[in-house]
């Protein structure tokens, strides 16, 4: 074998690469191909028939523009909230922890331990109307007699925003340990205040970080359809929730498969725009 | 002013770590609770029980086997064929590199729920080779880890001295050779942490096994149809001695690397 790579070095990297590559071509390339070809079926479970069915998509717009909006908003604010939380925790751990560093890193991560579900789980017990949370929030009349947190959109978002920190916390991390402390002592010297040098020197390099993070955070969390079924209500459904039931239980593949590649096409948009207001060399790192 | 500033920031990290932690104190906390009703969401009283009976829930038991099993085969095989790429992708200029890195990338960047429906429709339009069931839930496990060990084991490769590799050619050894007792050892560490992360991604993936496990359940599937009808403190066993057991490795690590910077160089 060793001789075979010697006498045809070209072929050394293909022959590493041919399992890998073969199996996301067959899990992920081409399922994206059935994925597409389901979407233009009609007809109802099980006999779907390929018909070109194109009106599969104005439908799913139709029907569920809701949905859509709802999970880009929601999906948004928790990007946002993420960010203002994780920046200044992170900031700290990169500039302020010194030895305690590789611990606080690993009270980040440390949610990604506890199984998902559970962790999500969890937010019913400490929201739960007959929880001290809500208590105390009911004894300092920032919630009516009957006012609770758990079933509505603050409890959708805080469940999303709490799941998906990590994704935006260890890019930011990253961009924040390799910054190069000496451009921010040349800030000082040149007599920048700390705002000042925080937002034009600490800031501006931590871009890729920011941009990293929104978009580990954003793109998962727009699809996610755990938490709107568990803290929240019908009211609060987002598009996973849509897609996951018309794949499982109504069994109405085609639209399920349309709405997939509306929401890939609609994150897709999205990334482009993202990408456009923060300039594209960003985005690549 | 400095020092009232200082102090503020670490306030809010300390604040900031409380909050990442409370759900977890809330799952080992309950995982003690003696509840009355169906439900475990409010505190009634303390007991062991659920410990020493975790099994006790009905199909636990075959479940936390299922998500190991799945896990483990998952991430060997991910690993290995990860990599393989990485290695490719570092050492090799070839024509079709960059379009590796985007397919590579593009599973990590698509969102879950897309990348599970996507792997239903193949395997509906394929029935007859692929029943849903253990072996749908081990290739979409494969699938979607690969990218993970891809990206972590590159970082590694692309700070690596390739001369040790000359040397030991140098003096005679063949590729083989040279990958087994040189290559290998270098990148086992960086193996072993994707490995981790692999296993960690597989035993917790929820949405991707959910639409392609048919009548196979894993914990997270378990976890998600007790949901509805009701969820015993077993849940909160098995999920905290999960926590447990990634937490000690975690702070192995930490612990490891403490050391490790106090060494004084070339020790």
């Amino acid at each position: 074998m060793g001789s075979f790579f010697h006498r045809h070095p070209r072929f050394t990297p293909y022959l590493l690469l041919a399992p890998g590559v073969l199996w996301l071509a067959l899990f992920f390339l081409i399922p994206l191909v059935f994925l597409a070809y389901q979407s233009l079926q009609s007809g109802s479970y099980p006999d779907f028939e390929f018909t070109w069915e194109f009106s599969n998509f104005t439908d799913a717009v139709s029907d569920y523009h809701e949905q859509f909006f709802r999970s880009f908003l929601y999906a948004g604010i928790a990007t946002i909230a993420c960010l203002l939380l994780a920046y200044p925790l992170v900031y700290w751990i990169a500039f302020r922890a010194g030895p305690w560093r590789n611990l606080f890193l690993l009270f980040i991560v440390a949610p990604f331990f506890v199984t998902y579900l559970v962790r999500t789980l969890a937010w019913l017990n400490i929201l739960s109307s007959e929880g001290p949370v809500v208590g105390l929030l009911r004894g300092i009349h920032i919630l009516d007699e009957d006012g609770q947190l758990l079933y509505s959109t603050f409890a959708v978002i805080s469940g999303i925003t709490y799941n998906f920190f990590p994704f935006m916390a260890l890019p930011l991390y990253v961009s924040l340990e390799q910054l190069d402390h000496r451009t921010l002592e040349a800030a000082k010297d040149l007599y920048a205040s700390s705002t000042q040098t925080f937002l034009r020197v600490t800031l501006p390099l931590s871009a890729p970080g920011i941009v990293a993070g929104t978009l580990l955070t954003f793109i998962p969390a727009a699809g996610d359809f755990i938490n709107a079924a568990l803290l929240g209500t019908p009211r609060h459904t987002m598009i996973g929730n849509v897609i996951q039931a018309k794949y499982l239980e109504s069994l109405d593949y085609p639209t399920a498969a349309s709405l997939s590649f509306i929401l890939m096409g609609a994150i897709l948009v999205a990334l482009l725009i993202y990408a456009r207001a923060v300039g594209s060399e960003k985005l690549t790192g | 002013m400095r020092f009232v500033k200082r102090h503020v920031l670490t306030a809010y990290a300390l604040l900031a770590v409380a909050y990442l932690l409370l759900p977890i104190a809330v799952v080992i906390m309950f995982s003690f609770n003696a509840p009355k009703g169906r439900f475990n969401y409010v505190w009634q009283g303390f007991t062991l029980d659920y410990w020493i009976n975790w099994n006790s829930m009905f199909g636990l038991q075959d479940a936390v086997i299922t998500s190991i099993q799945v896990g483990l085969l998952a991430t060997l095989v991910a690993t290995a064929l990860g990599t393989m790429i990485a290695l490719a992708i570092v050492r090799h200029h070839f024509v079709g590199r960059s379009a590796t890195n985007l397919l590579v990338f593009l599973p990590m960047s698509t969102p879950e729920i897309v990348l599970g429906a996507s792997l239903l429709a193949l395997f509906l339009n394929t029935s007859a080779i692929f029943q849903l069931g253990f072996w749908t839930i081990f290739i979409a496990h494969v699938m979607f880890i690969v990218s993970f060990i891809v990206v972590t084991v590159k970082a590694r490769l692309i700070g690596f001295d390739r001369h040790l590799e000359e040397a030991a050619m140098d003096l005679g050894a063949t590729e083989l050779t040279t990958f087994r007792k040189v290559t290998f050892p270098l990148i086992a560490p960086a193996m072993l942490a994707a490995a981790l992360l692999g296993f960690a991604l597989s035993i917790d993936d929820f949405v991707i096994t959910y639409l392609n496990a048919g009548g196979t359940q894993t914990f997270p599937l378990l976890v998600w149809g007790a949901a509805r009808v009701s969820v015993p403190p077993n849940v909160n066993v098995v999920a905290s001695a999960i926590f447990l057991v990634a937490i000690a490795i975690g702070l192995g690590n930490v612990f490891w690397e403490y050391r490790k910077a106090r060494r004084p160089q070339g020790a």
